[in-house]
């Protein structure tokens, strides 16, 4: 698994689609080559990562953080909606939905 | 994109004659906390739009979620109460698809270390042997958080598509939610729609048991998608299934689910494939349509939520949350079987009107399990349905219906008049008393007219009271009914009865 | 005229406005004549807050005017990264995305600082997000180092360091994600500390890696750094991450400065090959002076350090992938491409992201998506995790050896705007030797230790400790600060050019 990868103007086209960024079609190589010359020289963290290792996802080993089931003031509706860039009826106003959830 | 052509269907019979149903069921339930999952806003439905926001429900730039101590709690009580075992440790992951309802983007969930799991739950359907019953095997429950809610603005239908603009309001956005799925239910043949539905109704009548959630279907606090495949026989693999979603009532579980077994095996029998897909399920035309296609480029990019750290829930605390469950509906039901003397038809049918706290709070009342039963799973059930509501939410408590059950045990009511003093209760006239009185409803029980009319009945039967001086007691009923007939029904046969007996003279033995 | 109130410490001069030898608002408005001064050239700040400024320095004023006791940094001038939200202040985190963005809420940093009459000046600039080690990666242009204003401050918290180092304050919050606020430190002469994870609360830290970024507390001296950690520091329950331990008296510590006895070991992975010459050269003499002052100095060996870099590489990305999903032109900040056409949500969305963000911030999204993806998991992100725990077993087996560890904080001096900025990786090895704390939760200091020969610009010492032991940063530091400055006769900023 210590092969550089090979990332294509597709790979990067639907990583894109993925991340919900609209690059440049004349932009997909660029990235394309400078992922590929990152990812080949980050992979050799599986040249270490041993099956018996086990993986670490937060620094300090906390464990059972909770917190009381009591209300904290919210914000008001003007101050939600003030960054907002567009809004109507007390609400986020968004350009048409393509996709159905 | 869905449309609306009305697809092929098989007859239901055939279906099951050709193919093996395989189900699965996958329940959304939202807690009924006080704040949200992940920040201390409230969670009252029906407020003004986005007031119940914060940095965190909004996905504001810096703003971190802590987790509701008491939606952990509810989420092992549930785990506990399913039969499931309670993950050691756990944490959340983060879902990442953008949509416009999803604050942040991602959705904080669960992913491959969900806090229960490998649990069951046994439901009881009728089928041609009797009753039966059915384990549906739940293969996870884990927690998550709402999204929010998006109107759909301009175009012709206020629908998604053709819609000009959406308006967005966060306030549903970050409350708790448990999801509930199934492993896939096999062998239940021709029964899967029953089996799905009654799934649901005992899912439900858990977690009302348990008491962290309102479960109410139509304001989408329990929220159901069915699974659907078929198989050509129970020996070959698992067909290609379909999600529906939108099933958002009891009924609707049953009918979507024959739905899909009809149109899958049209699709089947004309040599076609089954795209798995989501459907959505339309309650008025009774059809599903497809939704979005599920495609393997869906990838959400699951990772390890980074910003809270794992659930461990020592022993110790499992136990004590095990100490708080209330007793285990199947085993309550069989205990209140033999207390009441009653069938396993008689319970399911309590069971699937969604009566039993009803009933047993109805006995705990005062009043006769029978007429307790007769009450909640005839003509309340019947009113319920006709209005379109859970039958709990009918405006007429236990408390009013052993009232007036007692009523007619004291021979104040009979049948007729009670149902009218129900009727009244349920139009908001005020307890059972006040209907009574209100309405004029009770029986005749002042003896002076009652023995007016016995005198005129003897009189005009004067044979019949010379039998029963006779000491022909059968006789009586003649009298009775003359005066019954007499009193418009207002009176209690009984007291008429004792009244005419002491009127000749004899003592009733 | 007698003292320049820009010069003094924050100790100082949090003593003369408790004692009443001068006002806050003097001091503020000297800070701000001074901004006004320099930071044309430097562009330390994206933000000043003259009005906010001023109304706090007078809120301390009136408290002691009225007999209130202050906090020990009451009526001090602070510069804020502009990646701490503050209330009704425009926080941009350096991006397009957020221009002109007022969060309606403080993060809790923020909250103390105002809590402790600390004054903050204004917001100050960063590489987009923070991901950059120069600066140069902010939308609204690059910072410039006040000791050579063609190089760069170090990033991502440049404009902290730069602010300081320009005495535009003498006291900055930055954050500190792979060495964000070492590696500025080192290279403007200024004194970071990135903190235990966890001692500092992240809410309302723009998160760029949520289980790497720590704020932390920038100044000139190793006191005034303790000073601000005690004020910052401290359990937050809107932080889950956050420690509910007693902060320790790193306050005690920077006065106590005795090294005597104590054990510190030389990271052999990160020091010598690869570092300059005179970075090599100033950190062997600080190496010396600590033995004189008693310490006793080993070599130590963490030999998952070489991978510690690739792990961030990983881990870096695909957490700010998702952190950075929220940036889509709903509910806050920039929204692009509406009017063209008949566009849907979607395609706005990817408009926005696309225009709104820099070509390191796409560029590290992309990774991040990568390595998340499907069928990379394991391969990428997974294995980053478990290098994780094998950096964190390297310094546990480390810190049985030695109490601290030290090493260079970067490999070179500043270098010049624009060397690097074409080339990722050569970018990257600037935090290799600071990188690996961050991977492991512990904390690390950067101070200042002299002037590399070959170039006159600073050189930084990088400490490090044991998790919730960031007390021991502050001994050592402060013992060998004392010394270099027994040594030099004055403290390492007089050297810089005036500006």
């Amino acid at each position: 698994m210590s092969d550089t990868p090979s990332i294509t103007r597709d790979d990067v086209a639907h990583l894109a689609r993925l991340a919900r960024i609209d690059l440049p079609p004349e932009s997909l190589d660029h990235y394309a080559e400078q992922l590929a010359i990152i990812l080949g020289a980050v992979v050799q963290v599986s040249e270490v990562a041993a099956a018996d290792v086990p993986a670490t996802s937060h620094p300090m080993p906390l464990v059972n953080v909770f917190r009381e089931d009591v209300v904290r003031p919210s914000l008001t509706n003007e101050e939600a909606l003030s960054g907002a860039p567009s809004v109507e009826s007390e609400r986020f106003r968004v350009p048409r939905i393509l996709d159905e959830e | 994109m869905s449309t609306h052509t009305t697809e092929k269907v098989v007859p239901y019979d055939d279906v099951v004659a050709r193919f093996d149903p395989v189900i699965g069921l996958e329940v959304h339930v939202e807690l009924g906390t006080v704040t949200k999952m992940f920040c201390g806003c409230p969670t009252g439905f029906g407020a003004a739009p986005n007031t119940q926001v914060c940095p965190v429900c909004l996905g504001l730039p810096g703003a971190l979620p802590a987790v509701n101590a008491v939606a952990v709690e509810s989420a092992i009580r549930i785990g506990l109460a399913l039969n499931c075992s309670i993950a050691e440790w756990c944490r959340f992951a983060r879902k990442n698809y953008f949509y416009p309802d999803m604050p942040k983007n991602f959705q904080t969930s669960q992913y491959d270390e969900p806090i229960a799991y490998d649990g069951y739950l046994d439901v009881d359907v009728e089928t041609d042997e009797g009753m039966t019953t059915f384990r549906v095997e739940i293969e996870r429950a884990h927690m998550e958080e709402d999204t929010g809610k998006t109107t759909h603005q301009g175009g012709a239908t206020g629908r998604i598509h053709g819609a000009d603009y959406s308006l967005v309001d966060y306030n549903r956005a970050g409350i708790p939610l448990i999801e509930i799925v199934t492993k896939p239910v096999t062998g239940t043949g021709k029964y899967a729609p029953e089996v799905a539905r009654a799934y649901v109704t005992a899912l439900r009548e858990v977690l009302r048991g348990l008491g962290v959630s309102d479960v109410k279907m139509e304001q989408g606090s329990l929220r159901c998608d069915a699974n659907v495949s078929l198989r050509p026989s129970p020996e070959s693999p698992l067909g290609t299934r379909t999600e529906t979603k939108n099933v958002n009532s009891l009924r609707s579980v049953e009918r979507a689910v024959r739905y899909e077994m009809t149109r899958q095996a049209a699709i089947l029998d004309a040599g076609g494939s089954v795209v798995q897909e989501t459907r959505h399920w339309h309650e008025d035309t009774g059809i599903t349509t497809s939704g979005r296609e599920k495609s393997d480029a869906e990838d959400y990019r699951y990772f390890p939520e980074p910003d809270l750290v794992p659930i461990a829930p020592s022993r110790e605390w499992v136990e004590e949350l095990r100490a708080t469950l209330p007793e285990n509906p199947a085993v309550r039901q069989a205990r209140l079987k033999i207390a009441w003397g009653i069938s396993d038809f008689e319970m399911a049918s309590v069971v699937n009107a969604g009566a039993l706290d009803l009933v047993e709070q109805t006995v705990a009342a005062g009043a006769d399990q029978g007429a307790a039963r007769k009450w909640w799973t005839g003509e309340l059930a019947r009113i319920a349905n006709e209005r379109g509501v859970e039958i709990a939410d009918l405006p007429i408590t236990p408390v009013d219906v052993a009232r007036v059950e007692a009523l007619v045990g004291v021979g104040a009511l009979n049948d007729k008049l009670a149902r009218q003093v129900i009727e009244g209760v349920l139009a908001g006239e005020g307890d059972p008393d006040a209907v009574v009185a209100s309405r004029g409803l009770a029986v005749v029980s002042d003896d002076g007219p009652l023995l007016a009319a016995i005198d005129e009945a003897l009189a005009a039967q004067p044979d019949v009271a010379e039998k029963i001086r006779g000491g022909k007691l059968a006789a009586a009923g003649a009298i009775v009914g003359a005066v019954m007939k007499a009193t418009r029904g207002q009176a209690d046969a009984g007291r008429v009865r004792s009244l005419l007996l002491e009127r000749l003279g004899i003592t009733d033995e | 005229m007698s003292t320049d109130l820009t010069r003094l410490t924050a100790a100082d001069t949090a003593a003369r406005i408790a004692s009443g030898e001068v006002s806050a608002v003097e001091v503020a408005q000297a800070h701000l004549d001074r901004i006004t001064a320099v930071d044309d050239r430097v562009h330390a700040f994206l933000h000043v807050d003259t009005e906010g400024a001023l109304a706090a320095a007078s809120a301390v004023d009136t408290a002691r005017a009225a007999g209130a006791a202050l906090s020990p940094l009451a009526g001090v001038p602070l510069a804020l990264k502009d990646v701490l939200t503050q209330k009704g202040i425009p926080t941009t985190c350096g991006s397009r995305i957020l221009e002109g963005w007022r969060p309606p809420y403080d993060a809790t940093v923020t909250a103390r600082l105002k809590a402790a009459g600390v004054v903050i000046l204004g917001k100050t600039n960063m590489d987009e997000f923070a991901m950059g080690s120069s600066t140069e990666h902010s939308a609204y242009g690059a910072t410039h180092n006040p000791w050579d204003l063609d190089r760069i401050p170090g990033g991502s918290g440049g404009g902290s360091a730069a602010a300081v180092a320009a005495f535009e304050a003498p006291l900055a919050i930055g954050t500190d994600t792979g060495g964000s606020i070492r590696q500025p430190a080192a290279v403007t002469g200024t004194v970071g500390v990135k903190p235990t994870y966890g001692a500092v609360s992240r809410y309302g830290l723009v998160a760029l890696a949520s289980s790497l970024d720590q704020a932390g507390p920038c100044a000139r001296t190793v006191l005034d750094t303790a000073m601000l950690h005690a004020v910052i520091a401290g359990h937050d329950p809107m932080d889950s991450t956050s420690l509910d331990v007693p902060v320790p008296d790193v306050v005690g510590a920077a006065l106590r400065a005795d090294v005597k006895g104590l054990r510190i070991g030389i990271v052999k992975e990160i020091t010598g090959e690869g570092f300059q010459a005179g970075v090599s050269q100033r950190f062997d003499e600080a190496v010396e002076i600590l033995t004189g002052l008693g310490a006793e100095v080993v070599e130590v060996s963490a030999p998952h350090f070489p991978y510690a870099l690739a792990a961030y590489y990983l881990i870096l990305p695909s957490e700010c992938s998702s952190n950075l999903a929220k940036f889509d032109g709903v509910r806050f900040g920039l929204r692009v491409g509406e009017d063209d056409g008949n566009p849907s949500i979607e395609q706005v969305m990817g408009r926005t992201r696309a225009a709104g963000f820099g070509d390191e911030v796409i560029r590290r999204i992309m990774l991040g998506t990568y390595a998340l993806s499907a069928g990379y998991y394991d391969a990428y992100y997974g294995s980053a995790q478990k290098v994780r725990t094998l950096i964190q077993r390297d310094f546990t087996a480390a810190f049985e050896q030695v109490d601290v560890l030290i090493s260079p904080t970067a490999p070179t001096t500043a270098f010049r705007l624009g060397e690097k900025i074409d080339d990722p990786l050569a970018m990257y090895l600037n935090d290799v030797a600071t990188i690996p704390a961050n991977l492991a939760g512990t904390p690390g200091m950067s101070l200042p230790i002299g002037l590399a020969p070959e170039d006159g610009l600073p050189v930084g010492l990088q400490i490090m400790a044991p998790a919730m032991a960031d007390d021991r940063l502050y001994n050592v530091g402060a013992a060998l600060e004392a010394a270099l400055l027994d040594r030099w006769g004055h403290p390492i900023l007089e050297e810089a050019p005036a500006l």
